[in-house]
């Protein structure tokens, strides 16, 4: 079967059926999004259960001839990394676009004029689609037309769908990122020509820029794109403003998703590709990281909006992202591969239930609430649980792979670990003062007629939650499947293999 | 001197199982809290059988471990794979970690089934149920994890109830604030824990113990140190040490059995199993030991002095939990000789002190939730039991001779006078102090003139709080005794933290016991006179400039603030600033030079953006088709 198409099929389909309803039929349309998007899961979970952790690298290879005179292929396969992403995206929409269900219908204090409904939905599972194309491309060109198209549909949300500001967040989005895509075009473009492979395959591209210069030139092409897209510090500032402007579905698509597609192509691309340049860029990378997880944090603190203070973690987050990448060590960057899953689960949570909030009360702003715990306990009790996951708590996925990056980071770079280290001081600032101000203290008169979840908002963050417990118990089925994809990924780059300067004689402790 | 023993693997019997001791509580809070309003009915009931249930399998366990020879007593249970390659999680039984297992579980069960009573008008008393449970687990987590990274996650587990608890009453923004801080603080702490196990990482390629300290003997002494400083920073934080300490005085601000359980008996003690637990680490770095010395002789100082001046009942009593931790600490730091003592003095304090807090909470019950010292007086008649219970904890406190507090800080002593003279004689003093801050509580609250509130009818507490603080008393005054001479604790302890090659003979008549007592005695009297025969002014007398110091906390509050709170919030608003004008600006003042003025950059902004994209969308259109051809041709 090839699954992969058909993933990127099925969302497609369905886009069109939900945009050819007749006018009128919202409430139907939003059936169908969701009832499309949950095929999609279903498809996605049976695909991934049938990977196989030890097997060939790529799996479920589908290639057809795209533009022969150039050697573009329709080329589908995932290996690991991919697989977890895709999952990723699969589990997000079916949640996005049940908390997205009114969204779109222009109620609510600050909402925007009336649009389309179904238009919306279209739009949303458009994306998934092209989610899933840009994790599972192995030719290049077709992974940047992906990457590019995505734009489209997350644009348009963004700028019909979001809050006052929204034309001006949705161009800064798109310029930025039409920034770096042409970038990435040029170097797409050039490492075609110098290759001299006729060929955007992927596999058959590791290895054929040997030219330390031509490396170097081209890994910045790439690199500033996945920066900016990421975003990394200081290509950032697009995203506070794309993230609070977009409506709440919309965010965590967008900080949840589309941004790892930087973090995924910086493993993806620029290691594999351009090992020796990699290399060479290594310490400015890993000071852009580091500056990032501190500066983000810190401006993090400083908001006294909710969405832009998610947004802002979001960029530290990225900072230990590309630490994990860089770090040029296994455990760092299977952590940071297990941070791109984790973290788009804990920041969905968050950018959702500050929806919720957002919703109720009319305000992005944390100074206007105050005491929900004590109106709305479950909205305030998961709304914690959300931001214990952004603060790494021992016990919530994101500790896992916060702890893997940041340890594994220390086994080659001392220095910008311990830095970063300091980051989970800042995390605990930043969180717990948000929550304290929205939850906690005197129930303030506007909030006092807040209402607790309803039972969709239920389900949205139930599987979450259950998700971000479940996976800080027992990484172990994720940590399986990334585990030799990333091993295979780092082959290319010479690693230094890590010698404890006194190994332990047993692992185990048997027998101790 | 002998080391401890070797850690066997084991299958079957209640060790097998002794993960259960974990898993229960844990299960009460999860029901607890997913199965909200419907269990507020018998929720309390659930989380105290939970907790029960524990203390069952902890004592079934340790059956079970002193059924086996000495040298076998140090059981790792393997259970799953955390972290593939790198953490596998296990549990280790082993005389350290039972013996904190009974406490956790025993005095926790107590001051569940004495929550009950205290609770019981609180609306939210299923949520409190869960967040006791939630914490046993994670406390149980950390003392009985095989390996490092298990340690971290109970030791945050516990942070997290920690929070939870002090802003339990989160209406309150004082509450609230208290419970920020300390998980702040703790981070720092945890800072330190974390790089710590890094380093643990990078030297040995493992977190669990038994390998790491079978190896430790093979590492540089200088990477040693620096682990072993690493491990104590993070120590500091979750025992309120010097430099860490200034959360716990606010933390008081939970509810009375959070303080007794958390904030008194159980968590606060983390750090010196943590020292206790990685002795073979310190054990070859003597500049950290070195430095836990004098961390711990600072602290039970500064604890003592804060613990002189505080009026709030509750801030007394956790001035002298740091400075009873100190005296742990210090303990901690003189190797194999000081390991029993410490944890000896741990346990017999989890005791006392966490009757004198329930004490505490008896009283406030009694009297509106009123904390004032300078508020009570006379109370001795009308809280018949609690006045008991609490006389018998203030004595085992100020070490008071047979009781239980005498054997196991006056061990303390003895070490560390024989260690270094500087060290021991500061305890000394400090014992000294201790006599003065508590007779002063003691006489302030139970004799004296009544200094009551007008609406202030005390009673005495339903028996399900006051059963609790007799067995507590029971447990202060004959466990030190116990544990200490014939050196059966001691022995014990051995196979897990090794024993020091001569055993100590507890001398009822050394220089340094007579010292301590004297000088107890001179403290308590000072306090008799100030406190006892004086009248107590209801309003609190300016004082000396020495006075202020204490009240103050040392200024550890002012510190902390002028050195990172004021310099942070500057870089925040900084920082902020500089996201908005300086990148932000530079990026929107290129944009506005690119598209020639102002005004187009304006248009774009408002509206016409779509259209914008639109030409994009177009443009890239083309570009496909295009290809799309050439590739056909």
């Amino acid at each position: 079967m090839p699954w992969l198409s058909t993933l990127i099929a099925v969302p497609v389909l369905g886009a069109v059926g939900v945009a050819l309803l007749p006018k009128g039929n919202d409430k139907l349309a939003k059936q169908l999004a969701l009832v499309v998007s949950l095929v999609v899961l279903a498809l996605t979970l049976v695909m991934a259960v049938q990977f196989s952790p030890r097997g060939t690298r790529f799996q479920f290879d589908e290639t057809y001839e795209w533009i022969p005179r150039f050697g573009v292929h329709f080329g589908l396969a995932v290996d690991g990394i991919a697989l977890v992403l895709i999952v990723l995206s699969a589990v997000l929409v079916p949640i996005v676009v049940l908390a997205s269900w009114h969204d779109a219908d222009g109620t609510g204090a600050d909402a925007p004029p009336k649009r389309s409904v179904k238009t919306y939905f279209a739009l949303l599972l458009v994306l998934e689609a092209m989610m899933i194309g840009v994790f599972a491309a192995t030719d290049i060109f077709l992974f940047y037309v992906f990457f590019e198209a995505m734009l489209i549909p997350m644009y348009f949300m963004i700028g019909s769908y979001g809050g006052a500001q929204r034309s001006y967040a949705a161009v800064k989005f798109l310029l930025y990122s039409l920034f770096g895509g042409l970038l990435m075009l040029v170097a797409v473009i050039g490492l075609y020509v110098i290759a001299e492979k006729n060929t955007f395959m992927f596999p058959e591209l590791i290895g054929a820029i040997t030219d330390p210069t031509t490396q170097k030139w081209l890994f910045a092409g790439f690199f500033i794109a996945f920066a900016v897209k990421a975003p990394l510090w200081p290509f950032h500032t697009w995203l506070p403003d794309a993230a609070a402007q977009a409506p709440a579905g919309a965010a965590v698509l967008l900080v949840g998703v589309l941004d790892k597609v930087g973090t995924y192509g910086m493993l993806r691309f620029c290691l594999e590709l351009f090992p020796d340049a990699a290399k060479f860029f290594t310490p400015l990378v890993l000071v852009l990281a580091v500056v990032g997880i501190v500066y983000g944090a810190i401006v993090a603190i400083g908001q006294t909006d909710m969405k832009r203070l998610i947004a802002y973690t979001s960029i530290s987050h990225f900072g230990f992202i590309a630490l994990g990448v860089f770090a040029m060590s296994q455990n760092a960057a299977t952590g940071a591969t297990l941070y791109m899953v984790n973290h788009g689960f804990s920041t969905g949570a968050l950018f959702l239930i500050a929806g919720f909030l957002i919703y109720r009360r009319g305000s992005n702003y944390i100074a206007d609430y105050g005491g929900v715990q004590k109106v709305a306990p479950i909205l305030a009790g998961t709304f914690l649980v959300a931001g214990l996951s952004g603060l790494a708590l021992p016990g919530l996925s994101s500790f896992v792979s916060e702890f893997m990056v940041l340890i594994g980071s220390f086994q080659t770079y001392p220095v910008p670990a311990t830095i970063a280290t300091a980051g989970v001081v800042l995390a605990a600032i930043y969180i717990l003062w948000m929550y304290k101000r929205v939850a906690n203290g005197p129930t303030t008169e506007a909030v006092a007629g807040m209402k607790d979840l309803n039972g969709r908002e239920k389900w949205v963050i139930a599987p979450l939650i259950a998700l971000i417990i479940a996976l800080g118990f027992y990484p172990k089925p994720l940590l399986d499947v990334i585990n030799p994809a990333v091993d295979k990924t780092l082959a290319n780059v010479t690693v230094t293999e890590f010698t404890p300067a006194v190994p332990v004689a047993d692992q185990k402790g048997a027998g101790e | 001197m002998e080391p401890a023993e070797k850690i066997i693997q084991h299958a079957g019997g209640v060790i097998g199982v002794s993960w259960l001791m974990i898993a229960l509580p844990l299960l009460g809070a999860a029901i607890l809290l997913l199965g909200g309003r419907r269990t507020d009915r018998w929720g309390h009931l659930l989380g105290v059988a939970m907790s029960l249930a524990s203390f069952v399998v902890a004592v079934l366990a340790f059956v079970e471990l002193i059924g086996l020879p000495e040298a076998q007593r140090r059981r790792g249970v393997e259970l799953f794979q955390f972290i593939p390659g790198m953490v596998d999680m296990g549990v280790l039984i082993d005389p350290l970690s039972i013996s904190f297992a009974l406490l956790i579980t025993g005095v926790g069960s107590l001051i569940h089934i004495y929550s009950i009573g205290y609770m019981s008008h609180d609306p939210a008393r299923r949520r409190f149920f869960a967040y006791l449970n939630l914490f046993v687990a994670a406390m149980l987590l950390l003392v009985l994890a095989d390996n490092y990274v298990g340690l971290y996650v109970g030791w945050e587990g516990v942070g997290l109830a920690s929070y939870l608890l002090i802003g339990f009453w989160q209406q309150k923004p004082s509450a609230a604030t208290a419970a920020q801080k300390a998980f702040i603080v703790n981070r720092v702490g945890d800072f330190g824990l974390a790089i710590g196990i890094f380093v643990i990482w990078t030297t040995f390629g493992s977190v669990a113990y038994g390998p790491v300290f079978g190896a430790a003997g093979g590492a540089d002494q200088g990477v040693l140190t620096v682990i072993g400083l690493l491990l104590l920073l993070g120590a500091c934080g979750k025992s309120a040490q010097v430099p860490l300490q200034s959360w716990l005085l606010d933390a008081m601000e939970g509810p009375t059995p959070v303080s007794a359980l958390i904030h008194a008996a159980t968590m606060v003690t983390a750090g010196v199993y943590l020292v206790v637990r990685s002795g073979a680490i310190f054990e070859l770095a003597p500049t950290a030991q070195l430095v836990v010395t004098i961390v711990g002789v600072v602290t039970l100082l500064a604890g003592a002095i804060i613990g002189t001046a505080k009026d709030d009942i509750k801030k007394g009593l956790a001035g002298s939990t740091m400075s009873q931790i100190g005296y742990m600490m210090l303990a901690a730091g003189l190797g194999p000789a000081g390991y029993a003592f410490a944890i000896a003095h741990l346990i017999t304090h989890g005791f006392f002190k966490a009757n004198l807090f329930l004490g505490a909470g008896s009283i406030m019950h009694a009297m509106n939730d009123e904390v004032d010292m300078r508020k009570y007086g006379g109370l001795r008649k009308f809280l018949p039991v609690t006045f008991a219970t609490f006389f018998i904890g203030y004595l085992a406190i100020i070490g008071f001779p047979l009781l239980s507090g005498y054997f196991t800080k006056d061990g303390i002593i003895e070490t560390a006078m024989h260690h270094s003279a500087i060290l021991g004689w500061l305890a000394v003093v400090g014992a000294g102090i201790t006599g003065f801050y508590m007779s002063r509580m003691v006489f302030m609250t139970f004799f004296g003139e009544k200094r009551w509130a007008d609406d202030a009818h005390p009673h005495e507490s339903p028996a399900v709080m006051t059963w609790p603080l007799i067995i507590l008393s029971v447990g202060s005054i004959f466990l030190g005794g116990y544990l200490i001479l014939g050196n059966t604790f001691m022995q014990f302890l051995a196979p897990a933290v090794g024993r020091p090659a001569e055993l100590p003979v507890f001398h009822f008549f050394s220089v340094p016991g007579l010292a301590t007592l004297a000088l107890v005695a001179v403290g308590a009297a000072f306090a008799w006179m100030k406190y006892g025969r004086a009248q107590v002014p209801v309003v609190a007398p300016r004082g000396s400039f020495l006075t202020t110091f204490a009240r103050r906390d040392l200024y550890g509050d002012a510190i902390n603030e002028s050195l990172f709170m004021r310099p942070g919030q500057w870089a925040t608003r900084f920082a902020v600033f500089f996201d908005n004008r300086g990148i932000d600006g530079l990026v929107n003042g290129l944009a506005a030079m690119i598209g020639g003025t102002s005004g187009r950059l304006r248009r774009i902004q408002t509206g016409f953006a779509r259209s914008y994209a639109l030409s994009i969308l177009f443009g890239a259109a083309v570009v496909a088709g295009a290809l799309l051809l050439v590739g056909n041709l």
